[in-house]
């Protein structure tokens, strides 16, 4: 979207009635807009899976803040993604106790199950592979999430019985 | 041992639930306030219990809550009480298992603390990856407004306060108070520089007191019970008991309530059963990613603020993680500075560029293509990004804090991959691989 584009971005037509009543019902809790901001972009995150820069425009506007402004916020959170994303994602621990437990070995093995490296989205759009700070289940380790779903004490097997229908040939885009 | 902090808390790890949690003498501290105690009579307690921050730093919980401007000399608004839920030091896993077990103990200690320095309105920021404990706080919530423990009139005290639950939208930073003051303003979480402190100047400018969850669950057995029991709990110079955990290869890693003051030997081979079959202990961070090793020289320490500090390292969150001797201590203090590195807010130099520098000089150690004066740079790096005043907040020095020590203790560790070219300890990086 070019710079004109984004001036005459018209936030209704981007932004769906349902993501505006979510986004007025914070504006109520915050003495000014853009201190809805995380709110916001969560909310949208929520419904499109992803911030596009046409979101980001729209939400910017909806906010009185500057496109700029934004992106600053959108683009420092881990988990305000500002590309798209599989249907779900993998958030893979690779902090310290998880790392003392093995989980280089098991990163290897997702990557070369579901064929994509940090960053990446699988061909088929159902997952794309990011590593969280430690995910707080270090008695548990390794550990990571798919979704919403915490995923503990992993090992080859559990990955395998994860990603069933998944084999080496499955590439990545990123 | 009596136990407090996890009395609702079985093996099953269900929530308790209002109806249960009131049996077991739920909301009896709460209701107790309401009705006998002023708010100064509740810091008065809290103070007295010696009670002291959970969530790393172990600042008195009093002496913090007397900053806060009240009555006259507070100026006409809200103030905030904010729960700091976003769990996220390396190694520490203990506010998990206290929100989603026991979420109304959490709720119940932020009502009596909001009534305490007179806010009206309360957050919990916790990270949004703990979509268990978010949902069972949501219920929770309902189920107290519904019950009259939150909103207008609390009990028919006059006091009001409301509760919402702001899912993170992460980075580990945002664990600093400032630094979570700011994401809860909407913006990126850098640090503030103090003073002012929150106590008078904190979320939207208004008095903002931020407290570990932890901290929090401990307030509703202080006050139910009074300041004196709290202190008979500890067995050290420390009042009441704390949550401890370990984590890495021993026999049975998790986390348990013990008396302040533990040894950290009972913690480890009576609770966490030893180390794993054919593994030797040497040396473990006793709190968390950002303080300093210990060695086996210290199991007989007890887990007390100014012992862990006098030998040289902090007690944290009191999550321990153990290093065995088969794991290379350069290859963890590496994943360490890498993760630090990574979630270095930016504001600063000496982090933002500091630590990605200190992470290159490992990388190149571990990797087999150290040299001798890289221990040098090391050793500068320590100095100097670990100097308090040298950095706009406490990330980089807590950073420097395992490397620090590590130094110290394992030298040999370095110098072997340095003189050999290699990691010496390669089998265990290609574990599972």
């Amino acid at each position: 979207m070019n710079d004109a584009q984004m001036i005459q971005t018209d936030v209704s037509s981007v932004l769906s009635p349902e993501e505006l009543s979510e986004i007025d019902a914070e504006l109520a809790h915050v003495p000014y807009k853009s201190g809805a901001a995380i709110d916001a972009l969560k909310i949208v995150q929520a419904k499109r899976g992803w911030i596009s820069d046409q979101s980001l425009q729209a939400i910017a506007k909806y906010l009185d803040m500057s496109a700029e402004e934004l992106e600053g916020i959108a683009t420092f959170y881990n988990l305000i993604y500002r590309r798209p994303v599989g249907k779900k994602v993998i958030l893979f621990c690779d902090s310290v106790s998880c790392w003392i437990c093995g989980c280089d070995g098991i990163k290897q093995k997702i990557t070369d199950v579901l064929g994509v490296d940090y960053g990446e989205t699988t061909q088929d759009d159902a997952y794309t592979l990011i590593p969280v700070p430690c995910l707080g289940a270090c008695d548990r380790a390794p550990v990571m999430m798919v979704g919403d779903d915490l995923h503990t004490h992993l090992d080859e097997a559990k990955i395998d019985a994860l990603f069933p229908d998944k084999n080496k040939k499955a590439g990545g885009n990123s | 041992m009596e136990k407090v902090l996890t009395r609702n808390i079985g093996a099953d790890l269900q929530p308790t639930d209002l109806k249960a949690y009131e049996a077991n003498g739920g909301y009896q501290g709460l209701r107790k306030a309401l009705a006998e105690l002023s708010p100064k009579d509740c810091l008065d307690v809290i103070s007295g219990a010696n009670l002291r921050g959970r969530g790393g730093a172990g600042f008195p919980t009093g002496m913090k809550w007397s900053f806060v401007p009240m009555g006259d000399k507070c100026t006409p608004g809200h103030k905030y009480l904010v729960c700091n839920a976003d769990e996220m030091e390396p190694g520490a896993f203990k506010d998990r298992l206290l929100m989603e077990c026991d979420p109304h103990q959490l709720i119940e200690g932020m009502i009596l603390s909001a009534y305490t320095i007179d806010a009206d309105i309360s957050y919990i920021f916790i990270r949004g990856e703990y979509v268990v404990a978010i949902q069972r706080l949501r219920d929770a919530l309902a189920e107290c407004y519904a019950a009259g423990y939150l909103g207008d009139n609390i009990l028919g005290s006059g006091f009001s306060l409301n509760m919402y639950i702001h899912p993170s939208a992460g980075r580990y930073i945002c664990g600093e108070e400032t630094a979570l003051i700011n994401a809860l303003e909407g913006k990126r979480a850098n640090p503030r520089a103090k003073p002012p402190f929150p106590q008078v100047s904190g979320l939207w400018g208004r008095p903002t007191i931020v407290n570990n969850v932890e901290t929090l669950c401990n307030i509703p057995h202080i006050i139910d019970r009074g300041a004196d029991w709290f202190k008979t709990l500890g067995v050290g110079e420390d009042s009441g008991t704390k949550m401890f955990g370990v984590s890495g290869r021993v026999k049975n890693p998790g986390c348990w309530e013990l008396p302040m003051g533990t040894p950290i030997r009972h913690i480890l081979e009576d609770r966490a059963g030893g180390m794993q079959d054919g593994l030797q202990l040497k040396g473990f961070l006793p709190g968390g990613g950002s303080t300093d090793f210990l060695t086996p020289d210290h199991l007989d320490l007890a887990m007390d603020y100014n012992v862990i500090g006098k030998a040289g390292s902090r007690m944290g969150t009191g999550t321990m993680i153990i290093l065995d001797d088969q794991t290379c201590p350069v290859g963890m203090v590496l994943n360490l500075i890498r993760f630090f590195a990574h979630e270095s807010c930016g504001f600063c130099t000496p982090c933002r560029d500091g630590l990605p520098w200190t992470r290159q000089v490992l990388e190149d150690i571990e990797s087999g293509r150290g040299r001798a004066e890289d221990l040098d740079t090391l050793a500068y790096q320590v100095s100097y990004i670990g100097a308090m005043g040298n950095t706009h907040c406490a990330l980089a020095p807590g950073a420097m804090e395992p490397l620090q020590s590590a130094l110290k203790y394992f030298r040999d560790d370095f110098d072997r991959h340095i003189s050999g070219g290699s990691c010496p300890y390669h089998s265990h990086t290609r574990q599972g691989a």
